[in-house]
């Protein structure tokens, strides 16, 4: 077994995160003797949006970003061991993969070898019946845009055994971006429960990329970090036993303390005892999480148990349009004409379905869709500079526009002094979860061949 | 209120918090300042706190894991987001900031830990107990 630590390093935590971030990350990995790289770009919604784009280009429905993220780093992990993992394919892994060839050509660099992790896609007519009975019959009606199964680690620890120096997957659990390196590197017996289960809380704490490193954690007088401008991304050192260190580039910006990683260690963790993947069931009920020095942090004491027989498959679904207005009122009973103003739109809208009204400057946020919150409710306060917006979801998409149109006709039909109209109009997708039989879903990798990357 | 022994100070002083969310359900960490404020967080800011604060969102059910060894402790709320991200009209469907409505929960503090709480003193009267930073 290798017992020398594997590091890995996560330059984006989700798609439209800073493209900008990986440079630092990829020197220190050369500087330490190689790594790997991952890039999580795929929250629950994207894989659908993905697969809409592909519907209008079918060579795209990959990461948008892809050039951006990739370009700046490629030759320098091509050339300093840098391997690197992502499930920037989305809804068109070959289609990446192809892009990361056709770009390194475009480098001047020799064509790295890019393997391609398929079978999470289960929106095809073969998976049809399986994902009827996983939802339930009514899901007949649904008009699916996406289904996929959250694949685990194997397939990339495969690909990286076969010698992959770029692997490209679409729908994987996130935190399997990192098991599957660590697979690889170590050569973990699939059953190490507790050896799996810590690298899969590495790759928790790096999933959402500069959230552990002092991104989305500063409260000025309280939690004070020190250059958000310049946030270095995250870097795990996991060791043999599966603990790891939770690190960042030297001279980044950014903190990692005990606290960050505490709060990005709990972060869309339900119960702490149970963290579910496909890879294992973690357990951090005995963890530990101690600052070692400035900005490295250890985390150990994960414990694992036997991975569910289940895989969890997403299904996207168009579900209508969500429209959008806002209007500012400002100076002397701002308040009071924004309150009009909104009372005019209910009745202009009525039947419409529910309509959201807040006030942004009173409240916007806290009150739920009903507009129930009870510190703020219906108690005015005599607010001076008032943003109103409103909000609908309709199935149609010519019902959801005549929100546009009535926020925009306050111009003149609405209360004195509004301005700043803006509105918005956007696709809704729903999601439906399930699970599947892990052995239904056929998870395996190819290789993109030589040439095949017009 | 604050008396002879305690003072009460906003949830904020003595503890951070994150929120997540997947689905119609979220989760929101709390974590101490100190190790010797979690018996604190423990005691107050229990399930039935946690409703209270969160009523007007009608939750359904409300979990809250105790993490010891982390000074942790983890609130699961099911039904508080109006459908989720991709249901909800609010406009943070994911509802990132309710950590913060947590936050704004009172507590009661043993004068001997107010210099243990985070952030510049929000009371006169804790001033004249306070020492340092945290």
């Amino acid at each position: 077994m290798n017992r020398q630590p594997l590091r890995i390093g996560c330059a984006a935590g989700f798609s439209g995160d800073r493209t900008d971030a990986a440079g630092p990350v990829v020197d220190a990995l050369v500087a330490a003797g190689g790594g790997v790289l991952i890039f999580e770009t795929l929250a629950e919604r994207t894989l659908a949006l993905a697969q809409l784009a592909r519907r209008d280009d079918p060579l795209g429905g990959y990461e948008p970003l892809l050039d951006d993220l990739l370009r700046p780093v490629l030759a320098r992990c091509l050339s300093g061991g840098v391997r690197i993992v992502s499930n920037f394919g989305a809804a068109n892994p070959p289609g990446a993969a192809r892009r990361i060839a056709a770009l390194a050509r475009e480098l001047g660099l020799r064509v790295p070898r890019i393997a391609v992790v398929s079978g999470d896609d289960l929106a095809g007519e073969a998976h049809r019946g399986l994902l009827l009975d996983a939802l339930g019959r009514d899901a007949a009606r649904l008009d699916i845009v996406a289904a996929n199964a959250y694949l685990g680690a194997e397939a990339i620890a495969d690909a990286l055994r076969a010698g992959a120096e770029i692997v490209v997957c679409g729908r994987v659990a996130d935190p399997s971006l990192t098991v599957g390196p660590a697979l690889a590197h170590f050569g973990w017996a699939p059953d190490d429960w507790d050896r799996i289960a810590g690298a899969t809380m590495a790759g928790h704490l790096l999933e959402c990329g500069a959230q552990v490193s002092g991104g989305y954690y500063a409260d000025p007088g309280y939690k004070d970090v020190p250059g958000l401008a310049t946030l270095g991304y995250p870097i795990a050192e996991i060791d043999a036993d599966g603990g790891c260190i939770i690190t960042k580039p030297a001279g980044s910006g950014g903190r990692i303390d005990e606290h960050t990683v505490k709060e990005q260690l709990l972060y869309e963790v339900h119960d702490p005892f149970a963290y579910l993947t496909p890879d294992v069931v973690a357990d951090i009920g005995q963890a530990q999480v101690r600052q070692l020095g400035p900005d490295r942090v250890r985390l150990d004491g994960v414990r694992g148990h036997a991975r569910p027989a289940q895989l969890k498959v997403n299904v996207c679904h168009e579900t209508g349009w969500l429209a959008e207005g806002e209007i500012s009122y400002a100076g002397p009973r701002a308040e009071a004409r924004a309150r009009l103003a909104a009372e005019v739109l209910r009745e202009r809208l009525h039947g419409l379905g529910p309509l959201r009204a807040d006030l942004i400057g009173v409240s916007s946020v806290f009150a739920d869709d009903a507009g129930r919150w009870a510190e703020d409710g219906d108690v005015a306060r005599d607010a001076r500079d008032v943003r109103l917006r409103v909000a609908l979801q309709h199935p149609r998409r010519d019902q959801a526009e005549r929100l546009a149109r009535e926020v925009t006709a306050l111009y003149t039909c609405g209360p004195a002094g509004g301005g700043g109209v803006r509105t918005a109009l956007r696709r809704r997708l729903g999601i439906a979860s399930c699970s599947v039989p892990r052995e239904r879903v056929d998870a395996g990798f190819t290789f993109l061949s030589e040439g095949d990357d017009a | 209120m604050s008396d002879g022994n305690h003072i009460e100070v906003p949830l904020y002083r003595a503890a951070h918090a994150r929120t997540g969310d997947k689905g119609d359900r979220a989760n929101i960490s709390l974590i101490a300042w100190h190790p010797q404020l979690w018996p604190l967080l423990v005691a107050q800011v229990d399930e039935d706190a946690v409703r209270r604060r969160f009523a007007h969102r009608r939750p359904g059910r409300i979990v809250r894991h105790l993490l010891p060894l982390l000074h942790a402790m983890n609130f699961v709320l099911d039904d508080v987001l109006d459908g989720g991200v991709n249901g909800s009209l609010n406009l943070d469907g994911h509802g990132k900031a309710l950590s913060f409505l947590l936050l704004d929960l009172p507590l009661r503090v043993p004068r001997e830990l107010v210099p243990l709480l985070a952030g510049p003193p929000l009371d006169p009267d804790e001033s004249k107990n306070h020492t340092g930073d945290r």
